[in-house]
């Protein structure tokens, strides 16, 4: 894959400047995720999280299972919020 | 890691990296930072961004105009050059009630008085400001333009660099499991990775200020509680303030990247670390929303999160030294405001420790929960 391969695209990041954050120490997910905002997007981290694991694993010597994946937050995709007050039901 | 130090700072959020940075640029050599996980991982990464200066306590009142001084010179305070997205659209206060607008206005003469630029505005000037706002129930408002949001990670991250600079080692993946204390002084701290010598710890350990307190003796009357909060898809600007309401009880802001950070308070929280998110808190929280803010109904939350308000009595940090135990300092118990109150705190800490007269003059001692008479903060979400 080339350094200029967009790997977050809800975020623009690529391959080059994933690189570069885990080289200046970003060694998790969890850190990579605050410091560019990969997984954070719209998609969840479907598309970024696999390969940003991958990346950590070759640069730091790791297997890919010691990589731990962030908590992952609900909803699994989008919902508008006209949709979800439609679901809102006032307990008093 | 080294295992002496001049000063270990017990957190690796936004309040302990400020901190470290202060005591190196003050000329303390030696400052290590212990963080449990990682940078940014407690309350710092999970807030909602906001910088308000519009408070109704004296204290909050200064620590949140001093350092909202600092955020608009903080690549220069920092002499780093990362950009913490700051973006001043200023703070919308919606008052429900004449009650609410009458503590307004005793805010607004409070703020006027400490150099905070708010003022009541009318409810056409709202409208301006928000064209889309749903004004029923609304009986006044306040606005500070200078009140804001910034991102706290970079925030953090930026101390943290500056920090390293300065020569300070953060250990991120290090907890501290005890303090040491002999003949009412400090000696060391004990950490998973092994044991540090030093005669002053600072305790910024957010939510867990409580447990580190109990490591050296002290008893330090802070509650930790889940506080949750989503976030929306980008869109193009819409709105310039943040919008917030007590009574009402709401906070929505669209952030310099387009997207909507919004969240409520939850009702009679139990004490808890927890960071689960729960299922009804986004359905509630949108229908909050719609409601005030109906142009929003199109846009598509993504993602919600949660992070602990650490709750003190009145709704004021404790930024002070202890008397119990030599060497011992503390800054807890923002109440869900550490991230806008950080640059000042820093600050004011470094001073005590180092011995400097403070910068401003603050009255956030531990000892004012033994006397009573607290005066209580009235604006917290």
């Amino acid at each position: 894959m080339k350094e200029d391969t967009i790997i977050c695209r809800c975020e623009d990041l690529t391959l080059g400047e994933l690189r570069d954050i885990i080289k200046n120490g970003f060694t998790t997910l969890d850190e990579i995720k605050r410091v560019s905002r990969l997984g954070m997007g719209p998609c969840q981290g479907d598309t970024c999280m696999q390969i940003a694991a991958r990346e950590i694993a070759n640069l730091t010597d790791k297997d890919l299972s010691e990589i731990k994946m962030p908590t992952s937050r609900p909803p699994k995709t989008g919902i508008k919020l006209k949709e979800l007050a439609g679901e809102y039901e006032d307990e008093e | 890691m080294k295992n002496k130090a001049d000063v270990v700072v017990i957190g690796g959020g936004v309040v302990g990296n400020s901190i470290a940075f202060n005591l190196a640029k003050e000329g303390v050599k030696d400052v290590v930072v212990l963080e449990k996980e990682y940078l940014n991982s407690g309350a710092s990464g999970r807030c909602g961004a906001g910088i308000r200066q519009q408070w109704g306590t004296e204290m909050n009142c200064r620590l949140a105009k001093a350092s909202m001084d600092i955020f608009e010179n903080i690549n220069e305070e920092l002499g780093v050059d990362r950009d913490i997205e700051l973006k001043q659209g200023g703070y919308l206060l919606l008052a429900y009630s004449d009650k609410e607008i009458e503590q307004f206005r005793k805010n607004i003469k409070l703020q006027n008085s400490l150099d905070i630029p708010s003022s009541e505005i009318s409810l056409e000037e709202v409208k301006e400001l928000v064209p889309y706002v749903n004004l029923e129930g609304v009986v006044g408002a306040t606005y500070c333009p200078t009140d804001g949001h910034a991102n706290p990670f970079h925030t953090t991250f930026a101390y943290a660099e500056a920090a390293q600079k300065l020569g300070v080692e953060i250990n991120t993946y290090t907890e501290a499991l005890d303090i040491k204390v002999e003949n009412g002084k400090i000696i060391g701290v004990e950490t998973n990775k092994g044991f540090i010598e030093t005669d002053k710890v600072v305790n910024a350990a957010g939510g867990f200020a409580k447990e580190i307190g109990e490591m050296a003796g002290i008893d330090i009357p802070v509650r930790p509680e889940r506080h949750e909060i989503m976030v929306t898809e980008k869109v193009n600007p819409l709105q310039k303030p943040m919008v917030m309401s007590f009574s009402y009880d709401i906070y929505c802001q669209q952030t310099p990247d387009g997207s909507f950070i919004m969240g409520y308070g939850p009702e009679d929280p139990p004490e808890s670390h927890s960071r689960k998110s729960s299922w009804h808190f986004m359905e509630k929280m949108a229908h909050k929303t719609t409601n005030l803010l109906p142009k929003l109904r199109e846009l598509r939350a993504i993602r919600q999160w949660a992070g602990s308000y650490t709750m003190t009595p009145d709704s004021q940090p404790i930024i002070d030294g202890s008397d119990k135990v030599k060497g011992f300092y503390m800054a807890v118990g923002f109440s869900g405001h550490g991230f806008m109150m950080s640059p000042m705190t820093g600050k004011i800490l470094a001073e005590m420790i180092t011995g400097k007269e403070p910068t401003i003059d603050l009255n956030l001692t531990l000892k004012r929960f033994e006397k009573g008479n607290l005066i209580l903060e009235p604006s917290v979400v």
